[in-house]
């Protein structure tokens, strides 16, 4: 039975399963035999961790279903009554809420960590697109998610955030309300939210942790070095500098996973509201389509491209500034996504590249936080100046990329991972 | 380098978190929620001044009774009026939102959530802040809150606070410090100028008590968050320090 | 990677406390998720004990009022009613002693009440949950020698004014008797005598 030189189980149950399912196979092929490099770093805990919160997500998301209401009537109230009346409601709400905004902690620095090491570059190019793909369906979830509250907060933020489709010309105004479902956001808007939220967004991105997770393990994990591990093998065909993934990583990540549960605890127990960066205190009202709240920000994960949305005053080309800035907006998403086609350079890692690559990294970095800060914040002239001058620095480091990587000197690479 | 521009980062965010925190208002409080007395004469003035108008629609009498200590007959016989609510029941006020409409001029809003909507140190401020204003329907202003249709309930307790020139040891917006005395001038402070049936320290304490009952009733978890959180976080440490002897034996192996 | 120079012993010992340690923290984690299934404070508040003021209830008549969702009949048993009742022959009863655990320990004898002439019991049927008809006079069923009570529409069940069940109908058990207990001129349904 089965496929025949398929690694198998000697005897006993699990020979038994193995005949019928891969199932040591594939604790080989992804765990005990899977071989990671040595030298991962502090930037390498993030992608289990991913896993972790996306684990809790769907765990108290599934709870917060059962006594969840999803109606304009009656949404926010079946919050307050998950908050009180729910035996650990409460603490189920705040896991799901604070670990909305630990996700994208989480994900934002294992994005950083594969800028930093070149994590997308071939032959990882699929890994970094799956990736970008969960993050963009993630954004949709998170957005979706918020407006199901239906506070203040909630309502206006979806109403802006829908908005943006009406900038779109000729269609925009009809695409809105085909969005909507109705002429201003209501319960309708809010049903169809619920279905996507819990459903539809879910499963698909499930799916795509599994392709970005397949196709990572077909070629292997990148390391600080960015070299691969691969081309050194010893007689056995085990790459030198590779360990098994199980048990040495495994190990690794568990204590990587108690000292985020301890952050994320400390977060849940007694800062829920994150300073009013997880929870907005507008939303403690519940939705009110005729009184708009003083100052509408998002929440602060969509803060860097709610500033460049924002930074985009001017007309150009014959557009105008709002559509550009919706043309900007996911322009700052899209770029990412032709990532691996833009670098040029003959190296992966940031340490064997030349300091142009390190200066527009960290340029670019210091320009997507301070983006964050500023679309948070209400808008003045002076704000708008530097959010202009980020976005600019955005662009540059993905639109120069193929130029810099180019021109600069890298330093050679060496044989062996360097610890 | 690289490592020092991110410490930098790192440290600018709590600043700009600072901003994005509620509106100036002149007094301040600091709730506390382990203070049962405190709760209970809170839960007591609201009862007696403010739910009238104003519901506590997710609140119930219960669950403040068993936060506060309190026994059920208790509250039944003294915070419980009305006969169509029950010790399970939430506060529910008799008065309609079309009533309040017609008498106020706006519903009074429910304030369940006000406690974290607003926040302790504006409602403290707001209740303090009430100034006797003949142009008004209601007679009053408040400070905090401008043409305000609510009147100062409050009044027997506190008496008529007016608007005078005075000195003033809080900074009051608009008046100079006076570099001699270190107290503020201002024809803006507020001043009790007909007594009420409390003393102004006395009347403070109570607004605390009242603030402070608000700002449990915006989140009664808390309380079970605070005795669950050590235990959570304790056995978190001790697990990743288990982990942590775990991790460095099978990384014995590898050099 | 040898096995040289490896201590098994506290390899094996860290892998145990860290699965021990582990596992517990699992079930720590169950605990909010399998809590929560609990009845919430809405539900408990909706599932309260019940007052009713039963002064105003005549001799023969019956009241309903709602418990947790389910009815339940207080009558107040005249003396004619009471002779009947405690006068049939148990041999016509399943279950004439109140042996199955259907009432709370404090109510016994065959008018399962605290008081002889208030009965209260949980008005439905044992069989299949229907809401029996009440049938309090002699002869307004089809069965000989009908000592008064209750007789189940669906599938042709009868139980006397004690809601004891009768032989050879579908039901199995008597009628279920809630905790209630009397105060002044109130009756207090889902509350027990004790913790009074």
């Amino acid at each position: 039975m089965g496929t025949p030189n398929r690694v198998k189980a000697e005897r006993g149950l699990m020979r038994w399963v193995d005949d019928r399912f891969p199932a040591t196979q594939m604790w080989q092929d992804h765990l005990s035999k899977y071989y990671a490099p040595k030298n991962f770093n502090f930037w390498y805990f993030f992608g289990s961790l991913a896993l972790l919160v996306l684990v809790n997500q769907i765990l108290t998301g599934v709870w917060l279903t059962m006594s969840y209401n999803p109606s304009a009537e009656g949404a926010f109230a079946s919050v307050e009554y998950i908050m009180r009346d729910v035996e650990y409601g409460w603490l189920i709400r705040y896991l799901h809420s604070t670990g909305a905004s630990a996700f994208f902690v989480v994900v934002y620095l294992h994005m950083f960590r594969g800028l930093l090491y070149g994590s997308y570059k071939a032959p990882r190019e699929l890994v970094w697109i799956f990736g970008m793909a969960i993050y963009l369906l993630l954004m949709a979830e998170a957005f979706m998610g918020y407006l199901l509250p239906w506070g203040q907060m909630s309502y206006w933020g979806a109403q802006v955030i829908i908005s943006l489709f009406s900038a779109i010309p000729f269609i925009g105004p009809d695409l809105a309300q085909w969005v909507r479902g109705d002429f201003l956001i209501s319960g309708i808007t809010l049903n169809r939210f619920f279905a996507l939220h819990v459903v539809a967004l879910p499963i698909v991105i499930l799916a795509l942790v599994v392709l970005h997770l397949i196709a990572l393990h077909e070629v292997g994990s990148n390391n600080p070095d960015g070299i691969d591990i691969k081309a050194k093998k010893d007689e056995t065909g085990k790459p030198l500098d590779g360990i098994p993934f199980h048990p040495y990583y495994t190990v690794k990540d568990i204590v990587g996973v108690a000292v985020f549960l301890f952050v994320f605890a400390v977060v849940v127990f007694y800062f829920p509201e994150g300073g009013g960066y997880f929870l907005e205190r507008p939303n403690f009202e519940p939705a009110n389509p005729m009184v708009t709240p003083d100052h509408i920000a998002p929440v602060w994960y969509f803060t860097p491209f709610y500033a460049i949305l924002r930074a985009i005053t001017f007309d150009l080309f014959g557009l105008d500034a709002k559509f550009l800035g919706v043309l900007f907006m996911g322009g700052a998403i899209a770029v990412l996504f032709v990532l691996p086609w833009l670098d040029r350079s003959p190296v992966r890692s940031m340490r064997y590249k030349g300091w142009m690559s390190k200066v527009m990294l960290v340029l670019f970095a210091v320009s997507f936080v301070i983006l964050g800060i500023l679309g948070a914040l209400p808008a003045t002239a002076l704000r708008t100046a530097v959010a202009q001058l980020c976005t600019a620095l955005y662009f540059a480091f993905f639109l120069l990329m193929p130029l810099y990587t180019r021109l600069e000197k890298t330093k050679p690479v060496p044989e062996r991972v360097t610890g | 380098m690289k490592k020092q521009l991110f410490a930098l980062l790192f440290a600018l965010v709590p600043l700009t978190a600072l901003g994005a925190g509620a509106e100036d208002v002149p007094h301040s409080m600091t709730p506390d929620l382990s203070n049962q007395e405190s709760l209970q004469r809170g839960m007591q003035l609201y009862v007696n001044y403010c739910m009238g108008c104003h519901s506590l629609e997710h609140q119930r009498f219960a669950r403040a009774a068993e936060d506060f200590g309190m026994p059920q007959d208790l509250v039944e016989q003294n915070l419980i009026f009305s006969s169509d609510l029950a010790y399970n029941d939430q506060m529910h006020v008799a008065m309609t939102r079309e009533d309040g409409d017609n008498w106020f001029g706006a519903a009074a809003p429910d304030l369940t959530l006000h406690g974290r909507l607003r926040g302790g140190d504006w409602i403290y401020s707001y209740l303090l802040s009430f100034y006797k204003d003949p142009s008004r329907a209601t007679g009053v202003n408040n400070a905090v809150f401008d043409m305000v249709a609510m009147p100062n309930v409050l009044e027997p307790l506190q008496g008529v606070q007016e608007k005078v020139c005075a000195e003033s040891d809080r900074p009051i917006e608009g008046a100079e410090l006076d570099p001699l005395t270190g107290k503020y001038q201002s024809c803006e402070v507020l001043q009790v100028t007909q007594p009420g049936a409390m003393e102004p320290d006395e009347f403070e304490e109570a607004v605390y008590d009242l603030t402070n009952f608000l700002v449990y009733v915006g989140e009664p978890s808390k309380l079970h968050a605070q005795t669950l959180a050590p235990k959570v976080l304790i056995f978190i440490f001790i697990f990743g320090v288990i982990a942590y002897l775990l991790k460095r034996e099978y990384w014995r192996d590898i050099h | 990677m040898a096995d040289n120079g490896v201590n098994k012993g506290r390899r094996r010992f860290l892998v145990g406390a860290t699965t021990v340690v582990g596992a517990v923290g699992a079930v720590g984690v169950a605990v909010p998720f399998v809590a929560s299934w609990q009845p919430s404070a809405r539900a408990r508040a909706a599932g309260a004990p019940v007052r009713a003021d039963i002064s105003k209830l005549e001799p023969g008549q019956r009241m309903t009022v709602e418990w947790r969702g389910r009815p339940v009949w207080v009558i107040n048993r005249t003396p004619e009613m009471i002779e009947r009742t405690e006068s049939s022959d148990p041999a016509r009863f399943s279950d004439p002693d109140s042996e199955v655990p259907q009432q709370p320990g404090y109510v016994s004898g065959p008018l399962r009440s605290i008081r002889p002439e208030i009965g209260v019991l949980i008005g439905i049927c044992t069989h299949l949950g229907c809401s029996p008809l009440y049938r309090p006079e002699p002869d307004a069923v089809d069965m000989d020698n009908w000592p008064g009570g209750f007789f189940c529409p669906c599938h042709g069940s009868y139980f006397d004014l004690a809601g004891r069940v009768f032989r050879n109908v579908p039901a199995p058990t008597n009628l279920e008797v809630p905790p209630y207990r009397f105060e002044d001129d109130d009756i207090i349904v889902g509350e027990d005598e004790e913790t009074a």
